[in-house]
C-alpha cells in the first residue's frame, strides 16, 4: 500500500460532522470520515452501530441530517438513489443489487448501455464485459444469466461493473459475509488490484483478521459515536475489539444458570434430511440455552424451519418429550409448545402496516375468540401485558409496527412468538440490528426463560451472544453439524475453527453430552 | 433499562391529523348528496333514493366480496361474466323444471339454490387454480372471465335467455317489492354488508385475510393457512355473485351476452374508492357500501340534471377512482 498512509495525499471523499437521525431517533453523531486514493480505510462496530447508515450517507443514498461530504475537496450534495454512481462513487450493497434475470454483460451496462444507432450494441458490451472480467481475472461468461452464478461470482460482476464505471470510491458492505476462505482471498487480491490504481475503497466488515490483512485505516463506530480513526499497524484485534465495545462483556449478558445435566431431553433430532441440510442431530434439554453458531448459509435456520414445519423434511426423526412428532405446519408446532421466531422480522416476522394489536396476537388468535368472535379487549389485555413484560414503546398502541425502532420491532416480536406460551422457543438472530441496550434486555429475558425451565435455541452469527448465552453450542458448517460445544471449549476461536473447516468433530459421539 | 411500561402512552401525539384515509370517502359521499340535492329537488324523494340503492344493490353485494378478496391480496375479475352465467343458468334450469314443478316458488327456490351452487363452484375453480395451481390470480380470473363470457352467449345461442314470463311474474316481487317500504334488494344488501363487516372486523377470518394481504411470509410463519383462507375469499366471492344474480333475475327476468358487462370493474371501482387497498392488507366493508353508493349516485346525478350528457358517467367514475387512491396516498405519509 503506497503512500496512502502519508497524509499529503488529500482524501478523496470525506465527511464532516455528519449526523444522521430517523424521526426522533439519532443515529449518527457529528462523524469525521475520510478515504483516499489507493487506500482501504475499513469501517467496523457493533451491529446498530451506524456503519450502515454511515456508507449509505457516502454513497448518497441517505442525505445527513446535518453535517457536509466532500468530494475531491469540494463540498458536494451527493444525488440520491445510487446516481452517484456517475460521479465514482460506487456503493456494493449486501445483498448484491442485480436483476436476476439479466446476463453478465447486460448487467454490467446496466443504465448505461453501448448503443449503435440507436440500438443496442450487444457485441461491444459482450466484448468489454469480458474485458473487465480478464482484468479481474475471473472466469464468468458474459452471456451467463446472474441467477445462475455463486454468491462470490455475483459479487465479482458487481466489483466489474463498478470498474468498467471508473469507479474511483468504492464502498462495500461485509462483502466477505458470505464468502468462503478462498473467496475471500481472491476477493481481497481484486481489492489490491484496485487500490495499486488509485481506487479508494471503504470495506465494513466485523471480522478482525481481515481488517488486519487489507485496511490502511480503521474507523470504529459505536453507538453512533466516532470512538477513533486510527491506522492499521498501531492495532491489535484485541485493541480494535475494545474500541467496538467499550465496556465489560460481563455486564452485557446475564450470570449462566447452570442447567441440570439430568433435565429431561425435550427435543431430540436424529439425521434430519432437509433441503439444505443433512444428517442434523442434536438434543435439547429443559432450561438449557442451546447455541447455534455458523457462517451465514450454513443451514442454521433451515435446521429450525425443518424442525418447525415450515420447510420441508426429505428424513430424518424429532421427538418432542419422547414423541415422535411430524411437523408440517406451523399451527402444529405451536399447538406442540415449539416456536420459532423467525430472523427476518420485517418480511416474515411482522406486519408492518399494521398496529401492535393484531400483530402481537397474530399467531394465536384463537385464544382470543368468544363465541366464535374475536374479543379485541382481551387482546388489549394481552397487549398490555406484553408491554409490560418486554418492554415495548410505542407512541401507541395503534402506531404502524414499520415505524418502531429495531429494538421495539423485535420485543414485539419476541412477545408475539411468547403469546402461544410454548415450552420450546427457537430464536433466530433475537438481536438482530438493534442497540446494545435492547439486546441486554433480550439477553436476560432469554436467560429468564431458560431459568424458568423453557428451553432455547438461539441461532446467531454473533458469536459473544453466543458464547455469552448458551450452556452448549452446535456449529455448522455447509449444512452440516462441525461439532458441538461446551462448557469451556465454548470460545470464538474454537467456534470459527468448526464454522471454517478447519477443525470438524470425527462423529456425532458428543452430541447428546 | 430503568423505563417502566406505561410508558406506551407516556409521549404525546404529535398533533391530531384528520385522516383522509377514514373520512375521504364519507366526505365524498356527503358533497354528491349536497350536489344532489342542489341540482333537483326530487333527489332525496323515497322513489329517487330507493331507485339508486336497489340499482346499486347487485354490485354492491359483489364489491362486498370483492373486499374479502382484495383486502387478502387477490383479485377476481371474472365476477361480471360469472354473474351472466349464473343469471343464464338459473334461468334455464327454472325453465326446465316448470313441467315437473309447476309454475310457483318451488321453481324459483330451485333456481336461487342453483344460482348460489353455481356461483360457490366458480369461486371453487377460480381458488383452486389460484392457490393450488400458483397461477397469478389476474391471469385466473382473466381466463374465467373469458370462459363465463363465452359460456353465457353459447348457452343463449348468441341471442338471450328468458325466463317463461309466468315463474317471471311470481318471482318479479323480489326485486319490486319489499318489507316496510324497503326493497328487498336493499335489505339483502344491507345484511350482506352488515355480515361482512362483522366478518371482516370481528373473526380471525378476517384478521387472516389482512395478515395475508398485508405480507403473505408472515402469515405463513404466524401459523395461518394460507392457500385455506384465500380459497374461502373466492368461494366467498362466488356464493356473493350468486346472491346478486338471485335478486337481479326477476328484475328483467332474462340473461344474454351482455349482462353483468363491466360489472368486475365497478365492484373493484366501489371497493378501491372505499379506501380498501388494492394491494391487500387493509379492507373495509362499509368502507365499500360508500363507494357502491358514491358510483351510484354519480349517474343518478347525471341523470338528473341536464347541463352535462349522461353519457359521461363512465368519465365522473374514473375520475373519482384516481381521485380515491390519490387521497387514499395522502392520507398515508410513507
Amino acid at each position: 500500500m503506497v503512500d496512502a498512509q502519508e497524509t499529503s495525499v488529500a482524501p478523496i471523499l470525506s465527511a464532516h460532522r455528519v449526523s444522521k437521525s430517523f424521526g426522533e431517533i439519532p443515529v449518527l453523531f457529528s462523524i469525521d470520515f475520510d478515504v483516499r486514493p489507493g487506500e482501504v480505510h475499513a469501517i467496523i462496530g457493533e451491529n446498530g452501530a451506524g456503519k450502515s447508515t454511515l456508507i449509505k450517507i457516502l454513497s448518497g443514498i441517505e442525505q445527513p441530517t446535518s453535517g457536509s461530504i466532500a468530494f475531491d475537496g469540494q463540498t458536494v450534495e451527493l444525488p440520491p438513489d445510487g446516481k452517484a454512481e456517475a460521479m465514482g462513487i460506487v456503493l456494493i450493497h449486501q445483498e448484491l443489487n442485480l436483476a436476476e434475470h439479466l446476463t453478465v454483460a447486460d448487467s454490467i451496462f446496466l443504465g448505461r448501455e453501448l448503443k449503435r444507432f440507436g440500438f443496442l450494441d450487444t457485441g461491444e458490451m459482450r466484448r468489454r464485459a469480458r474485458a473487465v472480467m480478464e482484468t479481474l481475472h475471473v472466469s464468468v461468461d458474459p452471456d451467463a444469466r446472474i441467477n445462475t452464478l455463486s454468491v462470490a461470482d455475483k459479487q465479482m460482476v458487481e466489483i466489474a461493473k463498478a470498474i468498467s464505471r471508473d469507479a474511483r470510491v468504492l464502498i462495500m458492505d461485509e462483502p466477505t459475509a458470505v464468502l468462503s476462505v478462498s473467496e475471500t482471498q481472491t476477493l481481497f487480491e481484486q481489492i489490491k488490484r484496485l487500490t495499486a490504481r488509485g481506487v479508494a475503497v471503504v470495506f465494513i466488515s466485523h471480522k478482525l483478521d481481515e481488517i488486519m490483512e487489507l485496511a490502511n485505516r480503521v474507523t470504529v463506530l459505536r453507538d453512533g459515536q466516532l470512538i477513533a480513526t486510527v491506522g492499521t499497524q498501531a492495532l491489535t484485534p484485541d485493541s480494535i475489539a475494545q474500541m467496538m465495545v467499550g465496556r465489560e462483556l460481563s455486564n452485557l449478558y446475564p450470570p449462566k444458570h447452570e442447567p441440570n445435566v439430568d433435565a429431561p431431553v425435550v427435543l431430540r433430532v436424529r439425521n434430519l434430511d432437509a433441503a439444505t441440510v443433512k444428517n442434523i442431530s442434536f438434543d435439547l434439554r429443559k432450561g438449557e440455552i442451546l447455541g447455534f453458531a455458523g457462517l451465514i448459509g450454513s443451514g442454521r435456520t433451515a435446521v429450525a424451519e425443518a424442525v418447525v414445519g415450515l420447510a420441508q423434511k426429505s428424513a430424518g426423526e424429532v421427538t418432542l418429550n419422547g414423541e415422535p412428532v411430524n411437523f408440517t405446519r406451523v399451527a402444529q408446532s405451536v399447538d406442540a409448545g415449539v416456536a420459532y421466531m423467525t430472523k427476518d422480522r420485517k418480511g416474515k416476522g411482522l406486519l408492518l402496516n399494521m398496529g401492535l394489536r393484531p400483530n402481537l396476537t397474530l399467531l394465536t388468535l384463537k385464544n382470543h375468540l368468544r363465541a366464535g368472535f374475536l374479543d379485541t379487549s382481551s387482546e388489549d389485555r394481552a397487549l398490555e401485558r406484553a408491554v409490560r413484560r418486554f418492554d415495548i414503546r410505542a407512541r401507541d398502541a395503534s402506531v404502524a409496527v414499520g415505524r418502531l425502532s429495531g429494538g421495539n420491532q423485535q420485543k414485539l416480536m419476541l412477545g408475539k412468538t411468547m403469546e402461544s406460551d410454548p415450552d420450546i422457543i427457537i430464536m433466530d438472530e433475537p438481536t438482530r440490528g438493534i442497540d446494545v441496550g435492547t439486546k441486554q434486555q433480550i439477553y436476560h429475558i432469554i436467560a429468564a426463560l431458560a431459568a424458568e425451565g423453557k428451553a432455547v435455541i438461539v441461532i446467531s452469527s454473533e458469536l459473544q451472544e453466543v458464547i455469552g448465552l448458551s450452556h452448549r453450542v452446535v456449529v455448522m458448517r455447509t449444512g452440516r453439524i462441525a461439532g458441538v460445544l461446551e462448557g469451556a471449549e465454548i470460545t470464538e476461536e474454537e467456534i470459527m475453527r468448526y464454522a471454517a473447516g478447519i477443525k470438524q468433530s470425527g462423529h456425532d459421539e458428543r452430541i447428546s453430552a | 433499562m430503568s423505563v417502566s411500561a406505561p410508558d406506551i402512552a407516556a409521549k404525546p401525539a404529535r398533533g391530531f391529523r384528520p385522516d383522509l384515509k377514514t373520512i375521504g370517502p364519507l366526505v365524498a359521499l356527503a358533497l354528491l348528496i349536497l350536489l344532489g340535492i342542489t341540482l333537483n329537488e326530487n333527489f332525496l324523494s323515497y322513489n329517487n333514493i330507493t331507485n339508486v340503492l336497489a340499482r346499486s344493490s347487485f354490485i354492491g353485494i359483489i364489491a362486498i366480496g370483492a373486499t374479502f378478496v382484495i383486502t387478502s391480496g387477490g383479485l377476481d375479475l371474472s365476477v361480471g361474466s360469472m354473474a351472466a352465467v349464473i343469471a343464464g343458468v338459473m334461468i334455464m334450469v327454472m325453465n326446465w323444471l316448470i313441467p315437473s314443478f309447476g309454475i310457483g316458488w318451488s321453481v324459483i327456490l330451485a333456481g336461487m339454490a342453483a344460482g348460489i351452487l353455481i356461483g360457490g363452484a366458480a369461486g371453487i375453480g377460480n381458488g383452486l387454480m389460484i392457490t393450488r395451481g400458483r397461477i397469478e390470480a389476474f391471469i385466473v380470473t382473466l381466463g374465467t372471465m373469458g370462459i363465463f363470457r363465452s359460456l353465457v352467449t353459447f348457452l343463449a345461442d348468441g341471442g338471450t335467455l328468458s325466463l317463461n314470463f309466468q315463474v317471471a311474474d311470481v318471482y318479479r316481487p323480489v326485486y319490486y317489492d319489499g318489507l316496510l317500504g324497503i326493497p328487498y334488494p336493499i335489505l339483502v344488501f344491507a345484511l350482506v354488508a352488515i355480515g361482512g363487516e362483522i366478518v371482516m372486523r370481528r373473526t380471525s377470518f378476517g384478521r387472516h385475510c389482512a395478515a395475508i394481504g398485508s405480507n403473505e411470509q408472515v402469515a405463513r410463519y404466524s401459523s395461518i393457512n394460507v392457500d385455506n383462507v384465500r380459497l374461502i375469499t373466492y368461494i366467498l366471492q362466488g356464493i356473493l355473485v350468486g346472491v346478486a344474480v338471485l335478486l337481479y333475475v326477476p328484475r328483467l327476468g332474462s340473461a344474454s351476452s351482455t349482462t353483468g358487462v363491466l360489472w368486475e370493474l365497478e365492484a373493484i371501482a366501489a371497493v378501491i374508492i372505499g379506501g380498501t387497498t388494492l394491494k391487500g392488507g387493509y379492507g373495509r366493508v362499509w368502507g365499500t357500501v360508500v363507494g357502491v353508493v358514491i358510483l351510484g349516485l354519480i349517474g343518478n346525478i347525471l341523470n338528473l340534471q341536464s347541463f352535462i350528457s349522461p353519457y359521461l358517467n363512465g368519465a365522473f367514475q374514473g375520475v373519482i377512482i384516481i381521485l380515491a387512491v390519490l387521497l387514499q396516498r395522502g392520507g398515508r405519509r410513507d
